[in-house]
């Protein structure tokens, strides 16, 4: 399937993200590689989607396109009916810091910040308050149940613990959009089952839209959509909740 | 000031390197101070209001050959001079030769010479009244807790009495003030009575150190040491008349030119500092790329970035810097009174302190501008891939 359209319309609101003929080649030296191939691809407010695929296959490519940390070579790319791929580096750090949340394999927290202010970094780039700022990250660490570790630093914290300090980042301004780079690739069992549950959570209860890239297809049971990738092109869609 | 959290957790991130290279910053900017302190030290007297009142007469070929104490009377006929005194210098010491004393034999026309010298008539007459009087400075009296009234003996390190004793017995009449325009070391000097010094001493030659003209009119300078240099012209005594200011600059200069040395040494210092602390700094990004593509990622602009890492740098400058000057503040009079009196450094002025923390900001930005321009360019999705 060389251009795969995945629809998933909730009533009364259009798809949060709409891909078209998407493309993305990168210029190795002399040589171009292109690493997703025209994807058509609608994703709709409040959906929990699971980006799969073999190694190589464009899924982080597709990934970091959606979060706006790279730009297209060819093609359209609409979040909330804002075309970011229009937007030049500095526009698209304003579009980040207000729209998605991220999070990573390896966490990517700040050493040598402690759980509540490695929370508060995204609220730095608004006008709150000291006092604002630390109440909300209180609140976005209470809700991933780690309220009691807002004084420790990441070493002090176990890896699914970690993990969840980073989903309070990503959640802490509130974004429209999370974005999750296999998130539960670098934990156990029973770490990444309490991860994935607390991103369904945010998806079911506070309607976060979810786009989460994942190897494991059991984390991609925790998803409502399954799209797989294979050498730059969408080759299937499954609804799996 | 809410960065601040972030920039001061990024530069303690390696706490044992950054105590390192803070260590390397303090003990620069310890140097600044102390050299820029004995750069002033050595530079102070030559630039004063009064200086350019008063001509210097001494031997044209040095200041240690005499000049005959006849000459005082046809230098005080010249038109445009106010009055004339005579100094020689006397290299005291008190019990310890470590105890350096500033100490100079004057005729009782010297003080007069000099307005920055402030005495009261009862002082002046009590010095011209005793023979083995002596008057000192504010600063002298407080060192070694002299008293008017208290009988010092002082060791010439030059010149014996007539029964081969060094030690010359004083009677301190008075302990003089000094005006505020003062040059650095006045308030350290021990005066002493030219004759009392002239017929004690074992090579008595009626010969003066050096003559002080005090002028009517600073206008007049040039004219009247034409006039005075004339005097001796083709004799065996010939002499070179100056300003008090220029005759001080050049005193400072027989030791070296100590604004160039003080120069060389910090251009050393600091070159070694940047080059350090600059690897310090590019270290610290390199290690640090995954978390600056994090910030860039959750929206922190290029210009966020690039200032992050600025302030980084100039902040570890600024606490190194403000400390290293804090303990030169603290060490230069420590090291004035350890010294006895042979050094004589000023305390830190705000001038040093206001060029210390210009320096500190210039090299700040100088180690920090490449690593956070690095910052600043890194393509997020190349950084967190490990590229």
């Amino acid at each position: 399937m060389n251009a795969a359209v995945a629809e998933v319309r909730q009533a009364n609101s259009g798809p949060l993200v709409q891909i078209r003929g998407l493309s993305k080649t990168y210029t190795r030296g002399k040589q171009k590689l292109e690493v997703l191939h025209h994807i058509d691809l609608d994703i709709a407010r409040g959906d929990f989607f699971a980006l799969m695929g073999p190694s190589g296959s464009g899924k982080t490519t597709l990934l970091n396109l959606i979060g706006g940390l790279d730009s297209p070579t060819d093609g359209s790319l609409s979040v909330d009916g804002k075309r970011i791929d229009k937007m030049g580096e500095g526009q698209l750090a304003r579009w980040r810091a207000g729209n998605v949340g991220f999070v990573f394999q390896f966490y990517n927290l700040m050493p040598a910040l402690t759980a509540q202010k490695n929370v508060e970094l995204p609220l730095l780039l608004t006008k709150l308050s000291a006092a604002q700022r630390k109440k909300n990250a209180g609140i976005a660490l209470q809700l991933v149940g780690l309220a009691d570790r807002a004084t420790h630093k990441p070493s002090e914290l176990s890896g699914g613990q970690q993990q969840r300090v980073a989903i309070a980042r990503a959640i802490v301004s509130d974004p429209t959009l999370l974005v999750c780079d296999e998130p539960t690739g670098d934990l156990d069992r029973q770490s990444a089952e309490e991860v994935l549950t607390l991103l369904q959570r945010l998806n079911r209860e506070h309607g976060k839209t979810i786009v989460m890239v994942t190897h494991d297809p059991k984390a991609a049971e925790y998803a409502s959509h399954t799209l797989h990738l294979d050498k730059g092109t969408l080759v299937e869609q499954q609804r799996t909740a | 000031m809410k960065y601040f959290n972030l920039v001061w957790s990024a530069l303690f991130r390696r706490k044992t390197r950054t105590i390192f290279t803070l260590i390397s910053i303090i003990a620069a900017f310890l140097l600044f101070g102390l050299l820029n302190a004995v750069r002033v030290a050595f530079t102070s007297g030559s630039d004063t209001l009064a200086g350019n009142e008063r001509l210097v007469v001494a031997s044209r070929f040095s200041i240690m050959t005499g000049l005959p104490e006849s000459l005082k009377g046809r230098i005080t006929a010249i038109p445009g001079v106010e009055g004339v005194g005579h100094e020689n210098w006397f290299g005291g010491v008190y019990q310890d030769p470590k105890n350096f004393v500033f100490s100079f034999a004057v005729d009782e026309d010297y003080l007069a010479t000099n307005p920055d010298i402030l005495l009261t008539p009862e002082q002046r007459q009590k010095f011209a009244q005793t023979q083995d009087g002596a008057l000192i400075g504010e600063a002298l009296a407080a060192r070694y807790h002299w008293k008017v009234g208290q009988q010092i003996p002082l060791q010439s390190t030059i010149f014996p009495r007539k029964n081969g004793d060094k030690t010359w017995p004083f009677t301190i009449v008075g302990i003089y003030k000094t005006s505020k325009d003062a040059a650095n070391g006045l308030d350290q000097m021990f005066f002493l009575h030219w004759k009392y010094f002239d017929e004690g001493n074992m090579y008595s030659s009626h010969e003066v150190g050096w003559y002080v003209v005090k002028l009517k009119s600073p206008k007049d300078a040039d004219k009247v040491a034409q006039a005075i240099d004339a005097l001796s012209a083709n004799s065996d005594h010939e002499t070179k008349t100056q300003t008090a200011n220029a005759f001080n600059a050049s005193f400072a200069k027989q030791i070296g030119n100590i604004g160039l040395i003080v120069e060389a040494i910090m251009a050393a210092v600091f070159f070694t500092l940047i080059l350090l602390t600059g690897n310090t700094m590019a270290q610290a990004v390199r290690e640090r790329i995954p978390e600056l593509a994090v910030l860039k990622t959750i929206g922190f602009s290029n210009r966020s970035v690039l200032a992050l890492v600025l302030a980084e740098a100039i902040l570890l400058l600024v606490i190194g810097g403000v400390i290293g000057l804090g303990l030169a503040s603290v060490l230069a009079p420590a090291l004035a009174k350890g010294s006895g009196g042979m050094i004589q450094l000023p305390p830190l002025g705000w001038v040093i302190w206001i060029e210390g923390v210009v320096l500190m900001i210039v090299i700040g930005i100088v180690v920090g501008v490449l690593p956070a321009l690095r910052g600043m360019r890194l393509r997020i999705v190349d950084a967190l891939a490990g590229r």
